[in-house]
């Protein structure tokens, strides 16, 4: 019984183990202190604290940058649950803002402008540990290659539509078990393709699941919506707009926090389904002209 | 695999291997149950009552203590496991899990209640935040060296506790000691994390120390 001081901070165990701890989990877009405690009483995991949740960016167009640290620090002070924010993507001085305002996770995030068409942040310098989104498996890797700790993956934020979370969810999976079904020999030409590190694709064709953990993001609306996710594989969930562009963001962020544990038990999902007002108008991905997806974005 | 003595070292004295739950409505559940089925352990995940009145034993794992505990809430589980802790139930709660077997809470959210089951007074979130999480090299009593590597996210540690409660790890911070892993008779807490290590020492000593105890 004796302690010693030699503490490391930021180890890659430290920052993956953090979003081990988020699994089974709803992550919840707040844009102030109230919907902060809304969604703390409600049993999220942790909250995301932006300016403005991605229907709104998208209504109003204009470049969409990191939060005011003024805006952030409150909502640090009125929660106990972890506190996450986003930065441009590149934008690493966004970046190194917030950690020093003691973020706990970093979202490199599509829904705001890029700031850098060609690079990511290079996230092993940082203590803070990141979350980025994907499409698929090649993105995934090299996001981890990069230093994300966590993977989202990418749905059409903003929209209430889940239509591009189910492509994109089912598409990483669907590459994780082509994978695993390969001759060692034939995961070099795999790496080639999905042009990520050899060493991560022959991780995960070992294992069977990505080296961090997986939630899903983007467009969901409904506790159907968040089980569907689960059932689909991912560890968690993030739900931007779609709560608190809602007719009742109490009750259905409650309700959606029970789906997501009790994600294959259709009874439960029937009784937290129902009374729970408005969902939000939603947008359907079709009707959005590709230059202005967000998914499409990062790469 | 397992093997033949694996599977008879954790029969109880009924002949009956020990029937362990893992409390799955939030957190690091699976790694968890990983970690005791490395150990032979007849273990599965539970939550629902059915399933948590059936466990002879339970694993609370880390996750996010106020999401736990309004699931448990929500669906009339927060007696269950209470009741069944007071009545001996082997217990062993990690992180969050240690925040659920504190009988009190520091700094509660707001309404944030526990199970229960150890005399003492838990901080969350008592290193800090995040940034602050981190590794260190722990000597725990009745585990034997090399020292345990442990991983502290966002953790708690114990702030007061009754003479009753066994301390089994300490870290200084500032020149204070502050107890990061405790035993009261059937129920075990550590506010680090030993499920996401390949290190299952702690739930060995669990197993074997505590649950075969009945």
């Amino acid at each position: 019984m004796t302690q010693d001081n030699t503490k490391t901070t930021g180890t890659g165990r430290v920052k993956r183990g953090m979003a081990e701890m988020l699994k089974g989990g709803v992550i919840m877009d707040v844009v102030n202190v109230e919907q902060a405690k809304i969604a703390e009483d409600a049993g999220a995991v942790a909250v995301m604290a932006l300016e403005r949740v991605p229907a709104d960016i998208r209504a109003q167009g204009g470049v969409a940058r990191m939060s005011d640290p003024d805006m952030i620090e409150k909502i640090q002070a009125a929660v106990s649950i972890p506190v996450m924010a986003k930065v441009r993507i590149g934008h690493f001085v966004e970046a190194q803002i917030l950690e020093s305002l003691g973020v706990d996770y970093i979202d490199e995030s599509e829904v705001l402008t890029p700031a850098d068409f060609e690079n990511h942040i290079s996230k092993w310098d940082f203590t803070v540990p990141f979350v980025c989104g994907a499409t698929n498996l090649g993105e995934a890797l090299r996001r981890i290659n990069e230093g994300a700790a966590m993977i989202r993956s990418k749905g059409e934020a903003g929209t209430g539509d889940v239509s591009n979370a189910t492509t994109h969810m089912r598409k990483i999976s669907q590459e994780i078990r082509r994978l695993t079904s390969m001759r060692e020999d034939e995961l070099y030409v795999a790496a080639k393709e999905l042009q990520a590190p050899y060493e991560l694709v022959k991780e995960v064709a070992q294992t069977g699941k990505l080296p961090v953990v997986l939630f899903t993001a983007g467009g969901i609306a409904t506790p159907a919506d968040a089980a569907m996710m689960m059932q689909l594989g991912a560890d968690g969930v993030f739900v931007g707009s779609g709560i608190f562009k809602s007719g009742n963001p109490a009750a259905r962020a409650a309700a959606c926090v029970k789906a997501v544990t009790y994600y294959t038990d259709a009874k439960v999902l029937a009784d937290v389904s129902r009374g729970l007002g408005e969902a939000m108008v939603g947008i359907n991905v079709a009707d959005i002209p590709v230059p202005h997806r967000l998914a499409e974005r990062g790469w | 695999m397992l093997t033949f003595q694996f599977l008879i070292a954790w029969q109880n004295a009924a002949g009956n291997s020990l029937k362990v739950g893992v409390l799955a409505l939030q957190g690091d559940f699976r790694e968890h149950l990983a970690s005791l089925e490395a150990c032979g352990a007849d273990a599965s995940l539970v939550r629902t009552y059915e399933e948590i009145s059936g466990v002879e034993a339970l694993v609370i794992p880390g996750g996010e203590s106020t999401t736990i505990y309004k699931l448990a809430k929500n669906f009339d589980l927060l007696e269950l496991i209470r009741e069944k802790i007071k009545g001996g139930m082997p217990t062993y709660g990690s992180c969050a899990g240690m925040i659920l077997v504190a009988d009190k809470i520091l700094d509660p959210a707001s309404g944030q209640e526990t199970f229960g089951g150890i005399e003492m007074t838990v901080r969350r979130n008592a290193f800090g935040r995040q940034v602050d999480s981190f590794e260190v090299d722990l000597d725990i009593k009745g585990i034997e060296a090399p020292t345990v590597s442990a991983v502290f996210i966002r953790a708690p540690w114990v702030d007061s506790l009754s003479p009753r409660v066994e301390v089994l790890a300490s870290v200084e911070i500032d020149g204070e000691l502050h107890p990061v892993a405790v035993r009261q008779g059937s129920v075990l807490a550590t506010s680090f994390h030993p499920e996401i290590t390949s290190d299952n020492r702690i739930h060995k000593f669990f197993l074997e120390e505590i649950a075969k105890a009945i």
